[in-house]
């Protein structure tokens, strides 16, 4: 790496005038965070890691199925190919959560937030600009990601017999929900980024919130511990990302919907600190 | 034109700005001069909007900052050094910025070539050199063309070529018009940039004064004499406006007459004159005499320090 020479300056710095209209409007703000998005290493990285946990997971899941093929008319009813393929799902929560956190957060430990919000008094047009930006970016990867583990396993799975396609019940709408899903924690990544300002503090708590709250329910007596399970976030949430649902729990899309439930009520306390706090 | 009005900011039971008004004027360059910790970036962030006062209000020409449809138009700011993520490269960076205004492509390029950034623009700012990443901080502030400068301590840091740089810039944007208004917590350095100065201490206004007023004010010049007798001396020399007290060898440090004066006086009483000088204090020792009530953080006087 070569050192950076500082350039030599003129003794009168001379900064042409201009003069075109400059009002800050949602869509330019928009631009402005897909342009932040884009240009940092973090975010793409982490994208390019969620993309190749769904699909390694997917493809790891099958080879190894491969090895214990399932024998039997009950034990071949009972296989779920589409399942198998969004094994890896699970694992890209984790980097889907941490992007969203990042997008926030980054901009509160490097102090550029108070130039953001010179930029855009306002604030809350930022806050929803990169709601935008960001399940632009993750849904559009998420979706390729989840079609492409899906496809992938399929093919490792037809020799055996054993594949499923996108036309079967409840499989276009598992694998396209999981793209959905994998969205939708980011934003929650991002609502909570949003409320705690502090990397470290946002990542905890979103994962405490995803997986903490399932084992600590598991304390709970029995009957009452199964009850609140069924409402709890990465359950409700992922239920759209499964073909065979277990019985006596929230459909699907009901499922889905009240995780986007939780999350826009963490953006909406966000949006109001946003609005409230000194920066 | 920036007014402050009865600005005030706490923090639990700390006062960081306390009831501050002043007005800063555009067509000349504001200093506005404080030791650490008396308030300065506060009183700058809550003219940006970015921190609520407790009371007490601050506009932009005219308005709260905050109620500006075209904000970079309005102010360009300067907050901290690094106030860009050091992951991302400067051009991004000012991209980012100019977006949210619809400010063109071209603008961007145009403030880097301003500040001599065009070379390392691809590269990212974490590993720009403090000058540099300062200059990416003022190109940030120049995007929109803005009316009103707040800069907060721009030349912190900078080796000379870069501070004379940005004073020559802070003059000519002055010049075109635009209020300038520059935090330092060094003296000399804003003698010699601003031709206002605003001065606090404790979150409390000390001086709103011309540089010129206030060098004549606060720039006392003394007399430092060394005499056989420096008691018989001290005797002969008073007078209404005159002080007389001991320097540290023995010498007198008078103030409110001239060398000549002195001199002609210790002749008349016959008493030998060793040395005779004039001292002007510096600026820097006239702002810690007069900040010195306000400063907070003074090093306290430990018990050994004092046997």
């Amino acid at each position: 790496m070569t050192p950076l020479t500082e350039p030599t300056l003129s003794a009168a710095p001379a900064v042409p005038a201009y003069r075109l209209p400059q009002r800050v409007t949602l869509p330019r703000v928009i631009r402005s965070e897909w342009t932040k998005l884009r240009s940092l290493p973090s975010t793409l990285w982490l994208l390019l890691t969620t993309v190749v946990l769904v699909i390694g997971g997917g493809l790891l899941a099958a080879l190894l199925q491969l090895s214990s093929l399932p024998r039997g008319h009950a034990a071949i009813a009972a296989f779920d190919p589409t399942g198998l393929s969004l094994t890896g799902v699970g694992l890209a929560e984790l980097t889907a959560g941490a992007l969203g956190v990042l997008l926030v957060t980054g901009e509160y430990g490097t102090g550029q937030i108070k130039l953001t919000f010179t930029a855009v008094p306002r604030r809350l047009p930022m806050l929803w600009g990169k709601t935008v930006a960001m399940v632009l970016a993750v849904l559009t990867v998420s979706v390729a990601a989840t079609l492409t583990a899906f496809f992938a396993t399929q093919a490792i799975l037809a020799p055996h017999h054993l594949s499923t396609t996108l036309g079967h019940p409840g499989v276009a709408r598992a694998v396209i929900g999981s793209a959905l899903f994998l969205t939708a924690v980011a934003l929650l990544g991002l609502a909570m980024g949003a409320v705690l300002r502090n990397t470290a503090g946002a990542i905890c708590t979103l994962f405490g919130v995803l997986y903490g709250l399932t084992i600590a329910v598991g304390f709970l007596p029995g009957h009452i511990s199964d009850e609140i399970r069924n409402y709890l976030p990465e359950n409700v949430g992922s239920r759209l990302a499964s073909v065979h649902l277990p019985a006596g729990a929230l459909g699907p899309w009901t499922g889905f919907g009240l995780f986007c439930l939780y999350t826009v009520a963490v953006l909406g306390l966000a949006a109001w600190l946003l609005r409230r706090r000194d920066a | 034109m920036i007014e402050v009005r009865g600005l005030t900011k706490r923090y639990g039971d700390k006062l960081a700005v306390d009831d501050l008004t002043f007005t800063v004027q555009p067509g000349i360059v504001t200093g506005f001069l404080g030791p650490n910790g008396a308030g300065k970036s506060t009183t700058m962030r809550m003219i940006l909007g970015l921190d609520a006062p407790t009371s007490g209000t601050a506009t932009v020409n005219g308005r709260p900052y905050r109620d500006y449809s075209a904000p970079l138009r309005e102010v360009g700011a300067l907050l901290e050094a690094r106030s860009a993520h050091p992951a991302r490269s400067a051009y991004h960076h000012l991209l980012a910025v100019a977006q949210t205004s619809g400010i063109r492509k071209s603008r961007v390029d145009e403030v880097m070539d301003a500040v001599g950034l065009r070379e390392a623009g691809r590269r990212r700012s974490g590993r720009f050199s403090l000058g540099m990443g300062q200059r990416l901080a003022i190109a940030t502030a120049l995007l929109g063309d803005p009316r009103t400068i707040i800069l907060d301590e721009p030349l912190n840091g900078l080796d000379t070529e870069g501070i004379r740089w940005v004073r020559s810039l802070l003059r000519s944007l002055a010049a075109e018009g635009r209020t300038v208004f520059v935090s330092s917590h060094l003296m000399n350095e804003m003698s010699v940039t601003a031709e206002h100065l605003i001065v606090i201490g404790r979150g409390r206004l000390i001086a709103d004064t011309s540089i010129t007023d206030f060098i004549a004010h606060a720039s006392r010049a003394t007399v430092r004499v060394r005499a056989t007798n420096p008691g018989a001396l001290a005797a002969v020399l008073h007078g209404p406006d005159v002080t007389v007290s001991a320097g540290p060898d023995g010498e007198l440090i008078v103030a409110g007459l001239s060398t000549d004066q002195v001199g002609t006086v210790a002749r008349a009483a016959g008493i030998t004159v060793l040395e005779l000088a004039a001292q002007q204090a510096s600026l820097e020792e006239a702002f810690t005499t007069m900040t010195q009530d306000a400063v907070e953080y003074r090093a306290p006087v430990t018990e050994g320090a004092q046997r």
